[in-house]
């Protein structure tokens, strides 16, 4: 067998940022090599995001969230290093961001980035206007997005955790719901009887027009292991088959690995 | 210079959460009228030159959503009938606030100053109504402004310069009154014999002391820092269950206790570590807290920490400040461990009570409040808090009590600190403010003490984030490629700078320049920046060629940090000095060796116990759909889903446990990434027995290890934690009643060889009204524990699985019911009213055996039947599991007379456990000696039922569901 370097997947640590090393973990475990570095030290090393393959914006509270979640994170971005992550959507490098990640990732304008049309989307407090730690019931519509592709065969797949308070899902207009659909942007659904936050649409996660970027407000960086599952006691030995969360990045690091004809 | 005021609200389509959730807050409050609607907004004021057009994009690109957000510059038109604006009080911790002068200034290049507020436009209210709203849902004067229009101030206020001035203060002539006054007038807390000790002291050295050194004294030598009434000498008149090894009785017939801790807790963990557990135990009672051995390369430790008083009277605050100041203690254990878990329990007053006395927050308040501080903090912090619980009392009305917990973990190599001479003092972190000293707030136009706050030390607000950069940037130093870059650590809690510093150099001494320390305003003197207790600050002995990369450390994490001075000074001096100025110098020594020892009476008398003249059997569906509801025993999941219990991977049992999150045992998480080693975490807490602390404590001590061992735990690699929390210590009854909960502990600890690693204690939790009536909370003593879990995949947790699997009872009940739940809902039920006993033999043999049968892999469910008893738990098992049981009611009695007392009596040591028919022998052959038998069959029938109950499901669980009404 060849055996040739795991591909490097950059994942960015910010103040506040608290959920990198389980997303290290994911990559690690799904063939990739986590290379966690302060947003700080990238934006005097610009050339790390070139040399990235894969790159992870992580959860947390960035900057304590204030003003709004990942606000100040977002204008930190937009003014130090988003040319160099454009640079690597451009290049085709999967990029994924729960939670905080996928706050920052709106208001950066990695996403919706709907081919043709410059629409914004928001994630709002909840409509319960609470924080709120649970695994809900999700579902992944047929979408261009690299990450959730077949993630309706494993066993298990329908749940994913989530802990945001502010994670409700808001367009610009109805017509970028519309565009966000057409264009199978829509990667991830809450199941309508398990909505926890009042998301337009019940959406809970999106991905840009490349099918590279995926953000999501739940954790699959937290679902790598079946005793993360809150009733694997009750579902007897599934040892042998892949948690979807880790299904997720093994997809991202398989595209990229065949993409670049290495091994995982 | 200009203050610029930007306000944002939510645009009309996004809707405003926060809105409705401050209407349900004045619904839940009660209050006599409430708003039909309230809009709110964010407020920021700026100070500072910036062009219109730099406003503008300031507003449009930081402050504002475009999607989703209206803003204006300057104050919108009023949209309700009444308005209210609620700001932080100039000097009060604004997290917020700096965070956007950070950003502001990444952005522009230069410093704006901001303050923040919130801005609540309500409809459908009067003026006075909507001010008492202000006042109970929306502010707390102690630390916020309420405005009844938009607030704009012409300047922010700034402190003052002041020149150095140091105080003598007389003394060496003071006569013992005028000694006495000097201690409370100068909030000194020292007791007479103190201050004589330290007048002697002084005329030795044939001078005064200066202001800081006997403000040093008064923090070092304070029950918080040396727990001086637990290390005290004690003369015990009464019995004691079991005699305490070396103590016999003096003259006078009491028993003299020459140091209570060190005699009874101290004594049970030292004595466990001569036995076996010398090499597991890595470090007990001397660090910030206690450390055990995880595997060959790893280490865990455990604190845990209350925060009463600033809770009491805000509660947010405190609860923050008490979680982020028990996080810096596991950082500065070793040389820093890294915080992986968290623990809360609270107790408050009863959340229907109308009555609250003057100078008390309703416990409602209290609670949310609390909930409020921890999620906030915890989830800042990416820690996961995964255990816990809520206790009522009307006794904590005026005291409420908070205990936070943290677990770390370490490798075996970094479980100790040495701090060396030469070293520089590095403080990391928070900057220094008057927090703790005159209190959070200061007056602007003055800011000497003038309105001298006697709960001013209380009133902190935390900032998270400065916390977490904190920690980011340790834990890079601990793990830094040319190794650890400090050679030791601690944190700045009580007593600040002084406690810390005073600590690490206890025994080199200290040159120390405080004048570098950064500060939050100008003004403040050196006394109050060496005894400041501002939060997230760190203190790190660091040699000097290190400096530099700590320095680029700090730098990339956006932390600030100062170089204080030296560590070594000759003879161990503390030397204090403000620029060219010396203003204080003493000697190590005095200061920790100095404290007079005391001898303090205690007295013990056995509680009469009132038998009723006449009982009666309840009816069993209804007690137990009573007993689910009781807000001890309601779930708890409206605070749980508030934490983010699952952040950093980790955790492997969850609060809640089956398809029905049902309440779980205990929590399990991995401390090592990649390893299926896990640990337990786990709480015992028994209150209802607090009329006999001996009983209480050996109970909150078999509680805890069945919960650890319900889940998996080895219950020979359990270590525990001991939290007093007392009304008092003044008088010598409650002074008896510290000793047998003392001697519990003791006890205890040898028994189930659970050694206790750490413990903290909080002696002084009782309110005064204004009419003079005292309220004294119930005597309360928190064991936490963490036990090890050889493989995590063999964790059981507490909800059924399987219709036709047998559920089994291990351990025996007896008829006592004195101080159970069953009598809070049925006063004339049937039992014994005295208090049961935790078997100290028995109780240790059971726990092994269902952790034997457990490891086995005999038992698909295990819970422990504590409150509420075996009829309880066994529904809380089935409901949980969505599976129906059918009960053997004859088996369920036993030997008992009474039925009722047999389902809810709340005898320690027992278990229910879930195993299948066929491996019932096998259980047999596991359990040995212990008793156990089948007193049930779980089945498809939705119900719990037997002769005498019948309910379903769905019933018993909407009342578990829907008791505590947060």
């Amino acid at each position: 067998m060849d055996f040739m370097a795991r591909p490097k997947a950059l994942v960015l640590t910010a103040p506040g940022i608290n959920c990198d090393a389980e997303l290290c973990e994911a990559f690690d475990l799904a063939g990739a090599e986590p290379m966690p570095v302060h947003i700080n030290r990238l934006a005097r090393n610009q050339h790390w995001m070139d040399e990235a393959s894969l790159i992870g914006l992580p959860g947390g509270f960035s900057y304590g969230d204030a003003i709004a979640a990942g606000r100040i994170c977002a204008a930190l971005i937009r003014t130090q290093i988003i040319d160099g992550l454009h640079q690597a959507v451009a290049r085709g490098v999967p990029m994924i961001a729960p939670c905080n990640g996928f706050q920052i990732a709106v208001q950066t304008g990695l996403l919706p980035n709907i081919e043709g049309r410059d629409a914004r989307v928001a994630l709002l407090h909840n409509d319960s206007g609470r924080f709120v730690d649970r695994w809900v019931k999700v579902n992944y519509p047929e979408s261009r997005c690299v990450w959730t592709r077949g993630l309706d065969v494993p066993a298990g797949a329908h749940v994913l955790p989530i802990a945001h308070g502010e994670g409700r899902f808001m367009c610009d207009s109805d017509d970028t719901m519309a565009a966000l659909d057409a264009a199978g942007q829509i990667a991830v659904r809450y199941a309508a009887d398990d909505d926890p936050n009042g998301s337009q649409g019940l959406v809970a996660g999106i991905c840009d027009h490349t099918g590279m970027v995926l953000g999501l407000m739940p954790h699959p960086e937290r679902y790598l292991h079946w005793t993360s599952h809150p009733t694997w006691t009750v579902m007897g030995d599934l040892s042998g088959q892949t948690p979807v969360g880790l299904a997720m990045f093994s997809n991202a690091v398989q595209h990229v690995c065949a993409a670049e004809q290495c091994t995982a | 210079m200009t203050v610029h005021r930007v306000e944002v609200r939510p645009s009309d389509t996004a809707g405003d959460p926060k809105g409705a959730a401050v209407c349900a807050t004045a619904t839940a409050a009660s209050l006599a009228a409430t708003p039909e609607r309230v809009d709110t907004s964010a407020v920021y004021l700026l100070e500072g030159e910036l062009s219109t057009d730099e406003l503008q994009q300031l507003a449009a690109d930081l402050l504002a959503d475009p999607v989703a957000e209206h803003v204006t510059i300057g104050a919108a038109e009023p949209r309700g009938c009444q308005l209210i604006e609620v700001h932080p009080q100039p000097g009060v911790m604004d997290p917020e606030a700096e965070a956007v002068e950070a950003a502001i200034e990444a952005l522009i290049g230069r410093p704006i100053s901001v303050r923040t507020g919130r801005r609540f436009d309500l409809h459908g209210i009067n003026a006075q109504d909507a001010n008492t709203l202000a006042l109970r849902c929306l502010s707390n004067p102690l630390i916020h402004e309420i405005h009844d229009a938009p607030h704009h101030p012409d300047a922010f206020e700034h402190g003052h310069t002041r020149d150095v001035q140091v105080r003598d203060i007389p003394l060496c002539d003071l006569d013992d009154d005028a000694l006495q006054k000097l201690s409370r007038e100068a909030h000194l807390f020292l007791s007479l014999e103190e201050m004589r000790k330290v007048q002697a002291h002084y005329r030795t050295l044939g001078r005064e002391p200066r202001e800081i050194e006997l403000e040093t004294l008064a923090q070092t030598w304070s029950e918080h820092c040396v727990h001086k009434t637990l290390k005290a000498t004690i003369d015990y008149h009464g019995t004691l269950p079991q005699s305490i090894p070396n103590i016999e009785p003096g003259e006078s017939g009491a028993l003299r206790i020459d140091n209570l801790l060190k005699r009874t807790v101290a004594a049970a963990t030292h004595t466990l570590m001569a036995e076996d557990l010398g090499d597991w135990c890595l470090s007990v009672f001397v660090d910030n807290a206690g450390i055990v051995a995880f595997d060959d390369d790893t280490a865990v430790c455990f604190k845990v920490e209350t925060h009463n008083h600033p809770s009491a009277l805000e509660p947010y605050g405190g609860a923050a400040t008490g979680i982020g100041g028990c996080i810096r203690d596991v950082l500065g254990t070793g040389l820093a461990a890294r915080p992986i878990a968290a623990t809360d329990v609270f107790c408050v007053a009863p959340l229907g009570i109308t009555n609250v006395p003057d100078g008390c927050l309703h416990p409602r308040r209290i609670l949310n409040q609390v909930v409020a501080g921890v999620r906030d903090y915890g989830n800042r912090m990416g820690i996961p808090t995964l255990n816990g619980g809520v206790w009522f009392d009307a006794g904590h009305v005026g005291n409420p009590l908070v205990f936070c917990g943290c677990v770390g973990v370490m490798p075996r190599d970094r479980t100790h600190g040495d701090p060396q001479a030469g070293d520089r003092i590095i403080a990391m972190g928070g900057r220094t403010g008057r927090d703790g000293i005159h209190g959070a707030t200061f007056s602007s136009a003055e800011l000497t003490d003038t309105h001298a706050d006697e709960f001013s030390h209380a009133v902190q607000i935390g900032n998270a984030i400065t916390e977490k950069k904190v920690l980011d940037a340790i834990l890079e130093m601990r793990d830094h490629e040319s190794g650890c870059l400090f050679s030791a650590i601690t944190d700045c809690g009580a007593g600040g700078f002084s406690s810390a510093v005073g600590e690490m150099g206890e025994h080199l001494g200290a040159t120390v320049q405080l004048e570098r320390a950064p500060l939050k305003y100008v003004g403040l003197t050196p006394v109050e920046i060496w005894i400041s207790e501002a939060q997230e600050r760190m203190v790190m002995s660091v040699p000097a060629e290190k400096v530099d990369t700590i320095a680029a450390i700090c730098a990339d994490h956006e932390v600030e940090w100062c170089d204080l001075g030296e560590f070594g000074t000759e003879g161990a001096e503390l030397i204090l000095n403000q620029g060219d100025v010396e203003v204080g110098r003493l000697q190590m020594d005095f200061m920790h060796n100095g404290l007079p020892d005391l001898v303090r009476e205690a007295r013990w008398s056995e509680p009469t116990i009132d038998q009723p003249a006449a009982t009666n059997e309840v009816d069993l569906g209804n007690t137990l759909k009573a007993l689910l509801s009781h807000p001890n025993i309601a779930a708890k999941s409206s605070i749980i889903r508030q934490y983010d219990h699952e952040v950093q991977g980790r955790t492997v049992l969850k609060p809640h446990a089956g398809v029905n999150a049902g309440p779980a045992d205990a929590a399990v998480v991995t401390p090592v990434r990649g390893s299926t080693r896990g640990l337990a975490i786990a709480n015992g807490l028994a209150t209802g027995l607090c009329s006999d602390p001996y009983h209480m404590v050996t109970a909150a001590v078999d509680e805890c290890v069945r919960n650890l061992v319900c889940v998996g735990a080895d219950p020979t690699r359990i270590a525990i934690l001991d939290n007093y929390c007392w009304p008092g210590c003044d008088d010598p009854d409650q002074l008896g009643a510290l000793v047998r909960a003392s001697a519990g502990c003791h006890d205890a600890g040898i028994a189930y060889r659970t050694p206790f690693i750490s413990g903290k204690d909080s002696l002084n939790n009782q309110f005064t009204t204004e009419s003079g009536e005292t309220i004294r909370i119930p005597a309360t003593l928190l064991i936490s524990g963490f036990g090890i879990v050889d493989d995590i995949r063999t964790c059981v947790t507490m909800d059924a699985k399987h219709a036709t699997h047998a559920l089994v009872l291990a351990g025996d009940t007896t008829d006592r019911v004195g101080g159970s739940h069953l009598l809070q809902v049925a006063a004339d039920a049937p039992g014994n009213r005295a208090l049961p006993e935790t078997n100290l033999t028995t109780g240790p043999r059971t726990a092994h055996a269902v952790a034997n049968a457990i490891a086995q892999g005999k038992v698909y469910a295990a819970h422990d039947a504590s409150e509420g008893g075996v009829l309880l738990a066994a529904a809380e098992m089935a409901f949980s599991g969505g599976i129906g049981l059918a009960l053997d009611m004859a088996a369920v009695r036993g030997e008992l007379e009474s039925t009722t007392v047999a389902c809810f009596a709340e005898t320690p040591s027992r278990y229910l456990l879930e195993v299948c028919p066929n491996g019932l022998d096998a259980l047999a052959e596991a359990m040995g000696d212990v008793p156990h038998r089948v007193i049930g069959t779980f089945d498809d029938s939705n119900r719990v039922h037997g002769d005498g109950i019948d309910v379903t499901l769905d019933d018993l669980h909407l009342a578990w569901a829907t008791g505590l009404g947060l």
